[in-house]
């Protein structure tokens, strides 16, 4: 079951990856429309985390390419906004709240310019977004997990971007934090931006977002939450086809290892 | 100016440079990849030697420059490749290319006017013997000259590339993301590293570079929360080290280097138990301030 949209902000065709030889996505084919908020489904290990980093040309897939804005994504980086998942990074370094959110500006100001004023004030006015501005001094270190996915996610917000793909944003963070995020991404939606979450729960998936990408190393479906929330879908992607699939990874390993040794 | 200053001179303008790249090396979790580029640009000094047949300063430096950089290509390809952690793939290189630049002093020892005592632990007492005379006049040792424009180069570099070098150290992926090369930026940090090991070890050893590279930076880390003000705060440390160290092996008679290393030690101690947020005791005092407000 997966739609394909006219004028996708987003499509990602015949997209292969692999790890050591170990495919971690399958061919995967699909399109998103603009102003949605598209949640990535799947099991752990489903390749979520990989497919964000291989459209953002952070994992060089084995095959197939992806378009953004019907274009090359280094022509439009601008447009494209990334949020890592937050423990990737070592929140023990030495930078304040202010600093991180000034990273955003980064992409549209250049590495070498000078920060304007008018930076310093899109900085703060993202920090206001997520309810941290009187936070903006504070050493990173001292924020708790919410408060440091919020940092990351107004990071996001400084770039000024129209699609944004977020990992894991509602991991590690407490039920207050999680429908703060959660109401923010929707008004992000209201002003006709995209946004891409990859998302473990899904129990909540449901109610969080409007159009589904259900995965699990090759794509089961995409398309609008209802017509994707299916029992048969869902047993597909979290159970049946994951045995299927393992046994298929290991018979290529077997393949490969005489020509290795 | 006096011996005694022209020698410490150099040990600061030595511990200046290492400071300054050494809290990126710490923050990047690669602070031993100054140990490693220390000890495996032997061969490309060996080399130097053989080829240009004197120690005149500039082959020495690129021969031992070329191999810092390749030390750090090697490591690179050997973790990604050989299913090597990082740590291990620097244990691996370093120790394999210090070796054969060992072997060849030993196989071409008659040509050649070094020792491997004199690259592991420096002559900075030599220093002065070396003075940069013009038109009779004695400019100080070149030693520091040199040593000087390292430092000017380093903190240009640095002052330059400083919102890279911040971005690239704490969030790879994003920095990538909008299209920041991170693998650029890390050669270019090994590049300083390479260059500043290079220039300074043959003046105060490689023990002393790897000593200088992480102990200031780490004694800067318990200080502060802000990347400026450690770099500034690690200068300082590595400054002050030097002036102390050079004074106490003076009053003991002893090695300067391992005076300086030693004086490293004391002020990486003193922030550990007195760093007001990071410290032993600040952390205790913390801890009874949190219990008496909790009850």
């Amino acid at each position: 079951m997966i739609i394909q949209v006219d004028n996708p902000v987003l499509e990602v065709h015949d997209l292969t990856v692999s790890y050591d030889k170990n495919p971690v996505l399958w061919n995967i084919d699909f399109s998103i429309p603009k102003g949605k908020l598209v949640g990535i489904i799947g099991p752990n290990g489903a390749g979520k985390s990989t497919m964000l980093k291989s459209v953002m040309g952070l994992i060089e897939p084995q095959s197939g390419f992806v378009k953004v804005f019907d274009k090359d994504l280094d022509d439009v980086r601008q447009r494209v906004s990334y949020v890592p998942q937050r423990e990737s990074v070592d929140w023990d370094f030495p930078a304040s709240v202010l600093d991180v959110v000034l990273m955003g500006r980064y992409g549209r100001r250049g590495l070498f310019k000078r920060m304007t004023k008018q930076d310093k004030e899109i900085a703060m006015a993202s920090l206001a977004k997520v309810n941290m501005e009187k936070y903006y001094n504070r050493q990173i270190a001292q924020l708790s997990g919410g408060q440091q996915q919020r940092v990351f996610i107004a990071r996001s917000l400084a770039q000024q971007a129209d699609l944004y793909l977020m990992d894991e944003p509602f991991a590690g963070v407490d039920a207050s934090a999680e429908s703060s995020i959660l109401s923010l991404l929707q008004e992000m939606r209201a002003e006709e931006k995209t946004i891409m979450v990859v998302h473990h729960d899904l129990q909540s998936a449901y109610e969080y977002f409007d159009w589904v990408i259900l995965l699990n190393m090759r794509l089961v479906a995409s398309g609008p939450k209802e017509e994707v929330f299916t029992p048969k879908l869902l047993q597909e992607t979290y159970g049946g086809k994951l045995t299927l699939l393992d046994s298929l990874s290991n018979f290529i390993r077997r393949k490969e290892l005489p020509i290795k040794g | 100016m006096s011996f005694d200053y022209q020698i410490i001179l150099t040990g600061a303008l030595v511990a200046a440079s290492c400071a300054i790249l050494g809290c990126f090396l710490i923050l990047r979790k690669m602070a031993m990849i100054g140990d490693a580029i220390s000890h495996a640009v032997l061969p490309g000094i060996v080399i130097a030697f053989l080829i240009s047949g004197s120690r005149a300063s500039v082959p020495m430096l690129l021969g031992a420059a070329s191999f810092g950089v390749l030390t750090t290509f090697m490591i690179e390809w050997l973790s990604k490749k050989a299913r090597m952690q990082n740590d291990a793939a620097i244990g691996l290189v370093f120790t394999f290319l210090f070796a054969v630049g060992i072997i060849m002093l030993t196989l071409f020892a008659d040509k050649l006017d070094l020792d491997a005592h004199c690259v592991l632990h420096g002559e900075i007492a030599f220093v002065p013997l070396d003075q940069l005379i013009i038109n009779g006049i004695s400019f100080g040792p070149r030693k520091a000259w040199l040593l000087g424009g390292v430092f000017l180069f380093v903190v240009s570099i640095v002052i330059i590339g400083y919102r890279a070098l911040f971005i690239t150290t704490f969030d790879t992926a994003y920095a990538v993301s909008i299209g920041i090369s991170a693998v650029v930026w890390h050669y270019v940090l090994m590049a300083l590293v390479s260059l500043v090991t290079v220039v300074s070890f043959e003046a105060v050893g490689a023990v002393l570079v790897v000593a200088f590279l992480v102990v200031p930076a780490a004694t800067a880390y318990l200080l502060t929360d802000n990347l400026l003000k450690m770099i500034f705060i690690a200068v300082t440390v590595g400054i002050l080290s030097s002036f102390a160290g050079y004074f106490f092996a003076k009053f003991i008679d002893g090695s300067i280097p391992g005076a300086m290393s030693t004086a490293l030690g004391f002020f990486f101690l003193l922030s550990f138990i007195f760093s007001p947020k990071y410290g032993l005791i600040g952390k205790r005092l913390a801890k009874k301030r949190e219990v008496f407000q909790n009850t």
